[in-house]
């Protein structure tokens, strides 16, 4: 049986946990001297990026490395890809490489499920980003983080069921959001309640149907929140205005110091990188007590080990969805 | 470790040791380190999740009432290193805690429930190769019932238990389990 991580929601409660319990073992491996372990010895993990990314891709890179797989990077920027290769194409060279495992981002939403789902190839897709559709790792270590701080821990390990009842704010771009969509999806299984914050004209059509609540009133949001999570405005994939000027969405949706100031005393800060400083989170913000973006890119590492060693490790998957 | 779960219906097995029985070998093996350790300086007792944990806990307490000091204890979890990780679906990891010191040219004492084919040993051992260089490695096992597959022995046993393949040992301890046993079950009966 093959299976793959295309959306977060493919992943039900106990898998989450899974997944989450498994990076908490691993988390404690970048203490040691040798960040090493043999699990995914002989096995190949490609990393297809056919747009731009450094963290999602360094990050998986170290993850597949740290668990001795073999890594081959394929960025579409100086590859036959920028001379019009096909998916389909590239994907039948993947498969004669014999990869193991596929972690694709690509600008197109659905492009992971259409590798997974075509026949092109006989590996696990792991999904790092398609279009403006779903991050389900980014959402993973945004789980993580949130245990570690908000959840409870029983002798180092995650205990179950602790993000129950929590309030994460998603604020800023929903709309063009693949990260808020998968976190969106991800918190609810966990037991978390979710707020989305964002002016009217950046929250997608359909937002009513999804597990969450929505608001356009930041200020009224805040003091209620365990976790505020800022998301970056993606004026790359913005073709009319959304908003006036950026100066006026960063008056109305940006965290600055005086609304840091409303939050509980434990609620963290969030961003999922890359963050631009002084349009939705001021630099006294992104670099206080209460951030933790740079632990969440080193939390990362382990989720995605955690989902690499999970689908490639044993003789079958044992989370994901299943084919 | 003791691989295999009980199985269903009222077989519970034949006791070989109860909770006294094991009282007293974690005692003899506790003064058995110490004695061979000339004293409890440099040991570091490393259980072997999940029933060598709540094991290693016990003979450090004992080592702590003999000695007088206490001994660092921690767990290893050798899941990623195990031969048959590719033979089986993906499992849950358990939790490796090394103490704060670490192992460095400090003396190991691994310690499991039962020494079966010795394949965990081997896994135990390239674990410990990358989380540094012990001075020495010993192994302290609760209870050793032979068919060995690798040559790795232990140094301390609880009980020597022959046994044949169809058997299966299972080890309960309080803590993991409601009560503190050895039992062998036999072979499939009719």
């Amino acid at each position: 049986m093959k299976r793959h991580l295309l959306s977060a929601a493919d992943l039900g409660r106990d898998d989450a946990e899974l997944v989450l319990q498994t990076a908490a073992e691993l988390r404690e491996l970048a203490d040691r001297p040798i960040k090493k372990l043999p699990a995914l010895r002989g096995r190949t993990v490609v990393n297809l990026f056919f747009e731009d990314s450094t963290r999602t891709r360094i990050s998986f890179e170290a993850a597949a490395k740290r668990l001795s797989a073999d890594v081959i990077n394929f960025a579409a920027k100086g590859s036959s890809l920028s001379k019009g290769e096909s998916l389909k194409d590239t994907a039948l060279t993947l498969e004669a490489m014999g990869a193991d495992a596929v972690v694709v981002r690509h600008g197109a939403s659905g492009a992971p499920h259409r590798l997974a789902h075509s026949g092109w190839v006989r590996s696990s897709v792991v999904n790092a980003g398609d279009g403006t559709h779903e991050h389900p790792t980014q959402a993973l270590l945004d789980a993580f983080t949130l245990y570690r701080h908000l959840g409870s821990t029983d002798g180092g390990r995650l205990r179950p069921g602790s993000l129950e009842g929590r309030r994460i704010a998603v604020v800023g771009d929903v709309l063009h959001s693949r990260v808020a969509r998968s976190n969106a999806l991800l918190l609810r299984t966990l037991g978390a309640e979710v707020t989305l914050v964002a002016p009217p004209t950046l929250l997608p059509v359909g937002v009513g149907t999804w597990p969450v609540e929505t608001s356009y009133d930041l200020d009224a949001v805040l003091p209620k929140a365990d976790a505020v999570m800022m998301l970056r405005v993606q004026r790359e994939r913005m073709t009319g205005g959304f908003f006036p000027t950026p100066r006026e969405y960063s008056r109305r949706y940006g965290l600055d110091g005086r609304r840091m100031a409303t939050l509980q005393d434990h609620t963290i800060v969030m961003h999922p990188g890359p963050m631009v400083r002084g349009m939705e989170i001021t630099a006294d913000v992104a670099d206080s007590d209460r951030s933790v973006i740079v632990e969440q890119v080193t939390n990362g590492v382990a989720v995605r080990m955690a989902v690499l060693y999970l689908l490639l490790g044993g003789s079958e998957p044992a989370v994901g969805g299943e084919e | 470790m003791c691989a295999q779960p009980a199985p269903a219906g009222p077989d519970t097995g034949r006791v070989v040791l109860d909770a006294r029985d094991i009282a007293r070998a974690l005692t003899r093996i506790s003064h058995e380190i110490l004695e061979r350790n000339k004293g409890a300086s440099d040991l570091v007792l490393l259980g072997i999740p999940s029933r060598g944990v709540p094991l290693a806990e016990r003979i450090a307490e004992r080592i702590a009432s003999v000695e007088g000091n206490a001994v660092p204890v921690g767990s290893l979890d050798v899941t990623m290193y195990r031969d048959d990780l590719r033979l089986k679906p993906a499992r849950a990891l358990m939790r490796t805690d090394i103490p704060a010191d670490g192992i460095d040219d400090k003396v190991v004492v691994l310690v499991d429930d039962v020494l079966f084919s010795g394949r965990t040993i081997r896994a135990a051992l390239d674990a410990l190769n990358d989380l540094g260089r012990p001075a020495a490695v010993r192994l302290a096992v609760l209870v050793d019932r032979g068919h060995r597959e690798l040559p790795i022995r232990a140094d301390f046993v609880g009980k020597n238990l022959p046994t044949s393949l169809v058997e299966q040992v299972r080890v309960t301890l309080d803590g993991v389990d409601d009560s503190d046993a050895v039992t062998i079950q036999g072979a499939a009966t009719p």
